[in-house]
Order: structure tokens, then C-alpha cells, then sequence
């Protein structure tokens, strides 16, 4: 294998290693996903297009490896433990909102600006994953399914036992909780760049 | 006429699963007067965009 691919590989390691600790939240279980990863490219099952960059291209075999780990440990999410969630929530919905149902006055949302400004900075992504690690675990995973994985509401109740409903709920909930985590902590508070 | 926090349940299910005809009327109502609704509406969006970077491997 050539030294510079070598260097890339090891350089990526740690990226790779946050990316399926946040999605599976098992440092044990983490850590064999990457393993098998990084097999995986070695013995170039997988081909590795110029097209992408090599960084993209080890996270696309690892979003798979993570899928088969979450299939195959068929995690059932129950709705005690969903209730549990809602409790590490802060009742994050009743600071936001009057009891009418309209924004609380300090709460309104604001327009974030120019994000893919953001999208460049190493910074906003270390903001970004505090905030899906601040997410109660249950709400985290059902997210993260949905949005990194590409499951669809159908494929997450198949995974994980809970509702249509359920799922809408818990997804509205994890929305929530992220862009508040971004407000406060990037678009409008310190480390912005300003609006 | 939805209340924000109804609306941002409905702006949250977009992401999910088309709306109904009557849901997509209210909502559209409701951010033709509300800002911060309009706002949210472009939170989520953002947030999808990064979420579509960050799964994909494409940050910096
Ligand atoms: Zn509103």
C-alpha cells in the first residue's frame, strides 16, 4: 500500500471513529465498525473512485458497516425508555413556547446566516457534533438513522418497535433540540460569524 | 389557524412524509405572517444540508 495513502488512512481514523461513536453510542462497538472499515478499503473490497474524495468514500463503507451493526443487534426502543428521553429533554418545548403555542419572545428563531459559509469552518462541525451528542440517546439514534443512514419512518419503526407517530414525534423533538443547540452555540452566540 | 408550535410539528414531518393538501395550506398561511416560523422553515432546511454533508463525509 502506498505510504501516502497509509498517512490519509490514519490521519481519518479519529473522524471515522466520532462519526460511528455518535451514531452507535458503544465505544466497544464503535470501534469494530472502523476496524472493519479500514479492512475493508485495505483489501479493496470496496473500490475507491477518484470521483469522491478518499474521506467520503471510507464514510460510505462505514455508514454501512453501521447499518449491519444496528440491524443486527435489532435494538428494540421502548416507550418507557422514549419517555425517559423526554425527561433529559429539559422540557425543552415548554421554554420555547407560550402556552397559546407561540414563541416565547426570547425564543423566536432567527435567520441563520450565510451557512455554507459555516459548512466550511472546522469549528462549526465540532459545535455541530457537540450538539447530536447532547441529544438524549434514544432520540439521537432514530435521528441519525434518519439522516445519516437514509432510513425512511417505515424502515426506523421496522428497526427499532416504535410508531409512525412515535417516530414523527421523536424526530420533531431531535430538530428541535439541534437547531436550538446551533442557535445558541453558533449562529447567534459565540464563534458566529456574525449577522 | 396553526399555532407556531403546530407549525413546527408540521415543518419538522415535511422532512418525513408529504403533507396533506389542508396541511400544506395552514402552514404556508401561517409563515406568510409569521417570521419566526419562516425562519425555523430555513433552519430546517440548513440543518438537512448538514446533515447531508456530515453523513457523507464532506467536511472539512
Ligand atoms: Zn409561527
Amino acid at each position: 500500500m502506498d505510504p501516502d495513502r497509509q498517512t490519509e488512512l490514519n490521519a481519518l481514523r479519529p473522524d471515522l471513529l466520532r462519526f460511528a461513536r455518535l451514531q452507535l453510542r458503544d465505544a466497544s462497538a464503535a470501534e469494530d465498525a472502523v476496524q472493519e472499515t479500514l479492512l475493508a478499503a485495505l483489501q479493496g473490497s470496496h473500490r475507491f473512485e477518484n470521483r469522491s474524495s478518499y474521506k467520503t468514500w471510507l464514510i460510505s463503507i462505514l455508514r454501512h458497516k453501521i447499518i449491519d451493526i444496528i440491524r443486527s443487534q435489532n435494538r428494540e426502543i421502548t416507550a418507557s425508555s422514549l419517555a425517559d428521553d423526554e425527561d433529559g429533554d429539559d422540557g425543552l418545548t415548554e421554554t420555547l413556547f407560550e402556552r397559546g403555542g407561540h414563541w416565547q419572545r426570547d425564543a423566536a428563531p432567527a435567520r441563520w446566516a450565510d451557512p455554507d459559509a459555516s459548512f466550511e469552518q472546522r469549528q462549526f462541525w465540532a459545535v455541530f457534533e457537540a450538539c447530536l451528542d447532547h441529544l438524549p440517546a434514544k432520540t439521537a439514534r432514530v435521528f441519525m438513522m434518519r439522516e445519516f443512514l437514509g432510513f425512511d419512518t417505515d424502515e426506523i419503526c421496522k428497526e427499532t418497535g416504535i410508531s409512525t407517530s412515535n417516530c414523527w414525534v421523536v424526530l420533531h423533538r431531535a430538530r428541535m433540540g439541534l437547531r436550538t443547540c446551533l442557535e445558541t452555540k453558533w449562529f447567534v452566540g459565540a464563534g458566529s460569524p456574525g449577522c | 389557524m396553526l399555532s407556531c408550535r403546530e407549525a413546527t410539528e408540521l415543518m419538522s414531518q415535511e422532512q418525513d412524509r408529504p403533507l396533506t393538501l389542508r396541511e400544506r395550506v395552514g402552514l404556508r398561511l401561517h409563515v406568510l405572517i409569521c417570521a419566526a416560523c419562516t425562519n425555523y422553515r430555513q433552519q430546517m432546511s440548513v440543518l438537512r444540508a448538514a446533515c447531508r454533508r456530515f453523513g457523507s463525509g464532506g467536511t472539512p
